[in-house]
């Protein structure tokens, strides 16, 4: 065999090289794929076992409201209604997402369209940093400020909703902003010369044209802004007092999924109903952050649909 | 070039790590985990015990009486702290345990000091926690809501308050703290607080009640005239070996526990003049 067939015949060192990158990111894929779903598998079993293990049907799992899963009430049924901590969590994320969000729109519009230069040389910095402060210290400093602000303020002893409101809004505000920004920063330049070559001011140009095609972009931010408040647990727990009990105002102590779930850890035994029963919170938190996640794809498609 | 000089870096830390791994294999070391209420004392005992025996090492970790007892269960760690006896915790097969009580704590109801209650009864005290009392007033007190705050759900000190306070009665659901500071900040904190403490934790920020003219001290609890204490236990699976059972014999030892335990606010086991059983049966020692 003359030696340019046989070079054309075996595999370039190019070829080679290719095979072995696809081959790694093949690993790397499916490693990732593998240990969410392990994740998937383990929290489903763990939390299923309280329905099925334990019979506790999962309509009172999610709708009674007393939570002593080391307890049984009078007819026997062990006391697991998680109820107010679902309450709680949607209370504290949906306050949070509703305060933040005009703030967000409004950073966004001035570092957009008000003042570009300021807005990249003075916020984005401030947002970056708020970005990358960890949660205790949100929560450390929730407790030592909002929540005596709070009880000098409304009296009670200052843990609940509100104080959990208020350090989730200053955590969530950079994600909603940020991507708010992205939104904003997305919409073609010609919108804007279009509204304006039609007469249009500034304002309308923002408001009637500029805000109206970002929205599915800006909502987007705030779906994820959403997910990242539903999760939060340390910062959360630390503030907003731990009472399983439906909430009934915003300054009395109430609980969310995750913050039973970090002081539950320590104190059950794994494979006891307490135990399994903190893992269908879990499982709920894991359903959840998956809804939040279709939703922003809902979105997006949606405002792709819109273009 | 560059990519060179991040894999030497790379092969180096490594190798850092692996020595790291080494030096450790060199000494002996064992963990004890669990209950935050004993940690304290085993944490001190355990590094006075490394600095006088060289490369025998206790590591020792938090986490709650329920992950004392479910670690040792499966055997992860060496010692298993708990406020419970194994028996009282759902889960836990407690005949393969060993327990080793190296100290009793007594638990002391706990309240903002501007209400002034400065007795009440065991009823009274149980009736707070169930909610029947909800005024300071109808104890004597000022016209001011009580705020109930309760130690997480599980927790050695909440199973022992509610089981020789709260006897049969539910606690009414409130606010709930994982941390002993945490629960003395806010009650320090908060108008009308009430809650409840290990002894050791006690300061002046709180003020504490007598029960049924019964004050919370140290020679109360060893009586039993001061109901609410219990055992500190470390468990060990089967009979504990080697460097685990050099080490609870130290703390068993009688200069640990006539100095080091009673000066960190516990009460050695020894002075106690009464023995309580699992179910709570009282018997005199002599």
């Amino acid at each position: 065999m003359d030696p340019i067939k046989a070079s054309l015949l075996k595999k370039s060192r190019a070829a080679k090289s290719e095979t072995r990158g696809k081959l790694i990111s093949l690993v790397c894929i499916s490693l990732i794929v593998f240990i969410v779903l392990a994740i998937f598998y383990f929290v489903a079993s763990r939390g299923l076992a309280t329905f099925f293990k334990d019979k506790v049907s999962i309509g009172r799992f999610l709708t009674q409201s007393t939570w002593n899963p080391s307890l049984k009430d009078s007819h026997g049924h062990p006391e697991v209604g998680a109820l107010p901590m679902i309450m709680g969590s949607f209370g504290v994320t949906f306050l949070a997402a509703l305060l933040a969000t005009p703030f967000a729109i409004g950073a966004g519009i001035f570092m957009t369209e008000i003042s570009p230069k300021r807005g990249e040389k003075l916020l984005q910095p401030v947002m970056e940093l708020l970005v990358g402060i960890p949660s205790v210290v949100y929560g450390f400093i929730g407790l030592s400020v909002i929540v005596p602000a709070v009880r000098h303020l409304f009296g009670g002893s200052g843990f609940g909703i509100l104080a959990g409101t208020c350090v989730l809004f200053v955590m969530i505000l950079p994600t909603v902003t940020s991507m708010t920004v992205d939104a904003l920063k997305s919409v073609p330049r010609h919108y804007r010369e279009a509204s304006l070559a039609l007469g249009a001011t500034r304002w309308q140009t923002t408001w009637k044209v500029v805000l109206k095609a970002a929205t599915p972009g800006i909502l987007t931010g705030v779906v994820f802004g959403m997910a990242r408040a539903f999760g939060e647990a340390l910062a959360v727990q630390m503030v907003i007092g731990n009472a399983a009990l439906l909430p009934h105002n915003l300054i009395t102590p109430a609980s969310t999924l995750t913050s039973v779930l970090t002081m539950g850890m320590g104190n059950t035994v794994m494979g006891s109903l307490a135990n399994n029963a903190l893992w269908s919170l879990a499982l709920l938190l894991l359903l959840m952050s998956l809804l939040f996640n279709l939703l922003v794809r809902l979105i997006g498609r949606k405002g792709a649909m819109n273009r | 070039m560059r990519k060179r000089n991040v894999i030497s870096l790379l092969v180096t830390f490594s190798l850092l790590l692996l020595a790291g791994c080494q030096s450790k294999q060199n000494g002996q070391s064992v963990t004890a985990v669990g209950s935050s209420a004993l940690q304290p004392l085993i944490e001190a005992l355990a590094e006075q015990y490394s600095a006088e025996h060289r490369g025998q090492f206790i590591n020792v970790q938090g986490g709650g009486s329920g992950t004392g007892l479910s670690q040792i269960q499966s055997g992860a760690v060496q010692m298993g702290n708990s406020d419970l006896f194994a028996e009282e915790k759902a889960g836990i097969k407690a005949d393969e345990l060993v327990d080793h009580r190296v100290a009793v704590v007594g638990i002391t109801p706990i309240i903002n000091k501007k209400v002034g209650v400065k007795n009440l009864t065991l009823g009274q005290l149980a009736q707070i926690f169930s909610g029947e009392i909800d005024n300071w007033q109808a104890v004597g007190g000022p016209d001011q809501p009580v705020v109930l705050v309760n130690r997480a759900q599980g927790s050695g000190t909440r199973t022992t308050f509610e089981q020789w306070v709260m006897k049969s009665r539910k606690t009414k659901p409130a606010q709930e703290q994982d941390s002993t500071g945490m629960v003395r900040s806010i009650v320090a904190n908060t108008p009308g607080a009430i809650s409840y403490l290990a002894f050791s934790y006690v300061d002046h920020s709180v003020a504490t009640v007598n029960l049924d003219g019964v004050a919370p001290t140290d020679a109360n609890v060893m009586t039993n005239d001061w109901p609410i204490w219990s055992y500190e236990h470390v468990y060990t699976k089967g009979k504990p070996t080697g460097l685990t059972k050099r080490f609870l014999a130290y703390v068993l030892s009688a200069d640990v526990q006539h100095q080091q335990v009673g000066s960190m606010g516990y009460i050695p086991v020894a002075k106690m003049t009464v023995e309580r059983s699992v179910d709570g049966q009282i018997t005199k020692v002599n």
